[in-house]
């Protein structure tokens, strides 16, 4: 009773801090007055969508489940299986070796995350070039002071 | 995946991303961003993400912070929020 | 401007946080995003299809090869584009005209306070990029592969820079080299899959090149076809993380860095 009660506690307040997390990054982007503080908040964000979907696949506690490389227990039923290697052999042969896949944890959302952490990181690089940029033009990273900036100039079409 | 110790880390990783984004002090910002950086390592790790986990605790703590703090250099080091 | 915001994201959490009630379950087996078959089989069949127990890694490089082959050429191409931006001269933007502040910069003493972290970072390095190579190379077996390695190898990089100067980093590293070494990651990847389209097969299909490679069946092809893409992966990751530190920290110039 106790565990079932942590479980429905748990699995909801996962969710909710998830949203949260996202939504400090949202307002981050928006209301920030620096540069910087924006890009943080960008990554903020980026992070809570990753660790959504890398939530998405647990399966257990990890009495139960372990991470996705496959080990082998039974040693010698593994040699004298791969002594004679047939592709598509009896299902008995197979039986020693069976892999159960409950009993690890849901490899590809990981693989779609691990892509999105370097291309954001990427994207990082990027956008702090061009914020570099800007100092050099215009002296300030506050977007306030910027704007202003801009709208003094004298009208140019570059 | 550990109930406890989940609840624990998502408290403590909202608290850094909140700091981190209040504080003044840009190069105090960067280092608090790599505490959470390294928190949500710790999460991954816990959920059995390991791959997920080494990825980013080699990017987000290690080469992304570094860039934040290169570009601060070069720039200012105060913000006005 | 700042109570708009927030009332935005107020809006948007309350949202969320009403279609969060109708998610799956936390952590149970069945879900539908567990249950799947894509899932199942990629678990199932990897160890048969190609003797590499960690499943990341055999589905990153081999069933998701054309996405992993994209994003490096992701990463490539943002290290071009930083070079790109930092370089551009100030007559052609649309500068306000005056010189912005020049950013003091503490004189360097070289007064031997700095011989703890240099002489430290000495000994580190050779090990960080000993570990770096051996991540790389047991992608298979444990967590790591070519991102994870070619990182910690860009970061050992870093370090030296920090720890001593960019000088000293750019005469082990110099820009050709490191270009050099980012395109030949690409290529690496790349020209893998074309040999499997000359042998006959589809492209990133590593099972036809056991072919050309000595002694192996389908299963070991693919298997060392995984670790040749993720050397050039690794390659490609580790220049352009360099280059996209020495040119943010100088603002392109790549002299008096950090």
């Amino acid at each position: 009773m106790q565990e079932f009660l942590q479980q429905t506690i748990v699995a909801n307040f996962n969710y909710w801090i998830y949203v949260t997390l996202m939504m400090i990054g949202l307002y981050a982007m928006i209301s920030k007055n620096n540069l910087i503080k924006k890009l943080i908040g960008m990554s903020i964000f980026q992070t809570a969508i990753i660790l959504f979907y890398v939530s998405l696949s647990v399966k257990g506690t990890t009495d139960e489940v372990s991470i996705p490389i496959i080990h082998h227990h039974q040693e010698e039923a593994e040699h004298a299986d791969h002594g004679g290697e047939k592709k598509g052999a009896a299902a008995a042969h197979h039986e020693p070796h069976a892999i159960d896949p409950t009993k690890y944890a849901n490899p590809l959302p990981h693989v779609l995350m691990l892509t999105a952490i370097v291309v954001g990181v990427a994207i990082l690089g990027v956008a702090l070039a061009v914020s570099q940029l800007l100092y050099k033009d215009y002296g300030t990273l506050e977007e306030s002071e910027i704007l202003a900036a801009i709208k003094e100039l004298p009208s140019d079409h570059g | 995946m550990i109930p406890s110790f989940d609840i624990i880390l998502l408290i403590l990783l909202v608290v850094t991303a909140i700091v981190s984004l209040r504080v003044r002090d840009l190069l105090s910002a960067t280092m608090i961003f790599g505490v959470y950086s390294f928190l949500i390592c710790l999460l991954w790790a816990e959920m059995g993400a390991v791959d997920v986990a080494f990825t980013e605790a080699s990017v987000g703590a290690g080469v992304s912070a570094v860039f934040l703090i290169a570009t601060v250099f070069n720039t200012s080091r105060n913000s006005s929020d | 401007m700042k109570f708009f915001a927030l009332l935005a994201v107020s809006v948007t959490w309350c949202l969320l946080i009403y279609a969060a009630r109708d998610f799956p379950d936390f952590a149970v087996p069945d879900s539908p995003a567990n249950g799947g078959k894509v899932s199942n089989y990629f678990l199932e069949k990897t160890e048969e299809n190609s003797h590499v127990p960690n499943v990341v890694t055999a589905v990153l490089a081999d069933y998701r090869g054309y996405d992993t082959m994209f994003e490096t050429v992701v990463i490539f191409t943002a290290g071009i584009a930083i070079m790109a931006i930092l370089r551009m001269t100030p007559g052609g933007s649309t500068g306000s005209g005056a010189l912005p502040p020049a950013v003091p910069r503490r004189k360097r003493t070289f007064d031997g306070s700095e011989l703890i972290v240099s002489g430290t970072c000495k000994l580190l390095i050779p090990i960080i990029q000993l570990f770096a190579l051996y991540v790389i190379a047991h992608g298979h077996h444990s967590p790591g592969g070519g991102f994870q390695g070619g990182v910690i190898l860009g970061a050992s990089f870093i370090l030296l820079a920090i720890s001593r100067n960019l000088d000293a980093a750019l005469q082990r590293l110099s820009e050709k080299r490191y270009l050099m070494l980012a395109s030949v990651g690409v290529l690496i990847y790349a020209g893998i899959g074309v040999m499997s389209l000359l042998l006959g097969a589809n492209f990133l299909d590593y099972g036809i090149l056991s072919q050309i490679l000595p002694a192996t069946d389908a299963a070991m092809a693919r298997s060392h076809s995984m670790l040749g893409v993720e050397v050039g992966v690794a390659f490609t990751v580790s220049a352009i993380m360099f280059a996209i530190y020495a040119n943010l920290s100088t603002a392109g110039e790549l002299k008096n860095g950090l």
